[in-house]
């Protein structure tokens, strides 16, 4: 699904080589500050790389509308957002950016539950909780249905139960339906357990290995 | 003719013991400010002056071209006064954009207001002219300025939303539309403020000039109500051009965010 050669970003990422498979979930640790964020930004084509390029479902970048991209491979921040409104107002507005339209009820409660987040949709975005805001910036990705789903920390909020809920149930419905996920986590336990490709950053750079704490080298 | 010269400097001369209650406030608040006020005072006193004789000069030897060249004048320093009041550094993108929205905005109303509204014969009867382009100036510029303060620390202080806003997929224009709304709103604000209150809280200045000059304050209210109108018009032109060509340099080609 992405391929990075000889990709350099922000004076801090330094990627050789590194490929992240289509239809699998991709996990990225690493310690703070080592470039994960950044990384995931490339995938958006938030940013631009320096140098290097990069392939998106078989596409250079520079080639690519990054608009139509960002709307098949959506990305949730580290930092949640939550937009004025409702629920439901918060779970339209990517679609809505995305020119798409509106979902079914029905669909919307769909990707709450995913979110494991079991609440009104009439209800003022406002007043959720800080984790109950991070579950609704998921949803929130989720009913676009994008190819391509790039969270960054989804879970940094929750408790451990709940963060495992909402991996079992996210992993399960990207699986059955053949997307592509790639996500941020500092848990070793979620990395281990839901990721198929687990890719180490240290120092901007980025080593790819499968699971089980087996790393092998990929760039250098 | 001496006596009322020696009236007006007098009174003049006690208007200046505001400047003087100011700089002794600041001093005792201990607020390091008095060289500012103190320039400020004599810098206005001097250009007045000046600006007194220069039109007392064109007023008498009306031309089209000092017309127009006092009205480029002022709409220079008005764009200047405008990007070199934001506390943050403009990109020269940002700048280009205050500058095409005001000229385009003001000129614009400026010509319909003369050509259409007035019917100045000749058009460039500088006695009107520059007073009423000085007031559409000076009003664009206090709009332009607010909405381009709005619009940096929207951008500034939103960043996050933006950028989540690109991340779903959204446009630019989506992304900013929010921000884009409030800073128009509030560079309206005091434009629109001033019309509610007009009449009731303050009278403006080029009533109160020309009634103090002698004029019917009937008169006085049908120039007040005409100018008025056109400073809504100017500003509002002025502004939305601006922020609809303001926000845009906010974001490079590949639509990402830059500040
Ligand atoms: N816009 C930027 N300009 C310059 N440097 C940046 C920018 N954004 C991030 N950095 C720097 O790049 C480095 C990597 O940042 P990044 O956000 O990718 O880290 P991260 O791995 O996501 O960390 P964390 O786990 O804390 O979120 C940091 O040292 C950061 O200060
Ligand atoms: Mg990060």
């Amino acid at each position: 699904m992405f391929r990075l050669k000889g990709v350099k970003a922000k004076g801090i990422l330094s990627i050789t080589d590194l490929t992240i498979p289509a239809k699998r979930i991709t996990c990225i640790v690493g310690e703070s500050g080592s470039g994960k964020t950044t990384l995931l930004r490339l995938l958006n084509q938030l940013d631009s790389p320096d140098e290097g390029e990069i392939w998106l479902n078989q596409r250079l970048s520079s080639e690519l509308d990054p608009i139509p991209w960002r709307r098949e491979a959506v990305m949730v921040p580290q930092a949640t957002i939550t937009f004025k409104g409702t629920i439901r107002d918060n779970l339209q507005i990517g679609l809505s950016f995305a020119g798409k339209p509106e979902a079914s009820d029905e669909r919307l409660k769909e990707a709450l539950h995913l979110a494991c987040l079991e609440k009104d949709l009439e209800q003022n975005a406002e007043e959720l909780s800080g984790g109950e805001k991070q579950r609704l910036a998921l949803a929130r990705a989720i009913v676009m249905n994008p190819m391509v789903l790039l969270l960054d920390e989804p879970t940094s909020a929750l408790d451990e139960d709940t963060a495992d809920t909402v991996m079992q149930r996210l992993t399960a419905f990207m699986r059955e339906n053949g997307k592509t996920l790639v996500m941020i986590t500092h848990s070793r336990h979620i990395a281990d357990t839901y990721a198929d490709f687990v890719i180490e950053m240290k120092d901007g750079t980025g080593r790819r290995g499968r699971t089980g704490g087996v790393y092998s080298e990929w760039n250098h | 003719m001496n006596g009322t010269i020696d009236l007006l400097f007098w009174q003049l001369a006690a208007a200046y013991l505001f400047v003087i209650l100011l700089i002794v406030i600041v001093r005792i608040k201990g607020i390091p400010r008095e060289k500012e006020i103190l320039i400020g005072a004599v810098r206005m006193t001097l250009q007045l002056i000046l600006v007194g004789y220069l039109l007392v000069y064109v007023f008498g030897n009306a031309h089209p071209a000092y017309t127009l060249l006092l009205v480029a004048i002022m709409l220079a320093f008005s764009i200047r006064t405008v990007i070199n009041g934001t506390k943050r550094k403009l990109s020269k993108a940002l700048k280009q954009s205050i500058a095409l929205s005001m000229t385009s905005g003001i000129l614009v109303s400026l010509v319909y207001f003369i050509f259409i509204v007035l019917q100045l014969a000749p058009w460039y009867e500088p006695r009107y002219v520059i007073p009423i382009a000085g007031m559409i100036v000076g009003n664009s510029m206090t709009g332009v300025a607010l909405g381009v303060n709005s619009l940096i620390e929207g951008m500034h202080g939103q960043k996050d939303k933006v950028e989540a806003a690109l991340m779903l997929g959204a446009t630019p224009r989506m992304a900013a539309r929010e921000i884009v709304n409030q800073s128009f709103d509030s560079a309206m604000l005091p434009t629109i403020n001033s019309m509610v209150g007009m009449g009731i809280v303050f009278l403006p200045g080029m009533m109160t000039g020309q009634i103090l000059s002698g004029t019917s304050p009937i008169v006085a209210v049908e120039y007040q109500i005409a100018i008025m109108l056109g400073i809504v018009g100017s500003v509002s032109l002025s502004v939305i051009l601006f922020v609809q060509l303001g926000y845009r340099t906010f974001f490079n080609r590949r639509s990402q965010l830059e500040l």
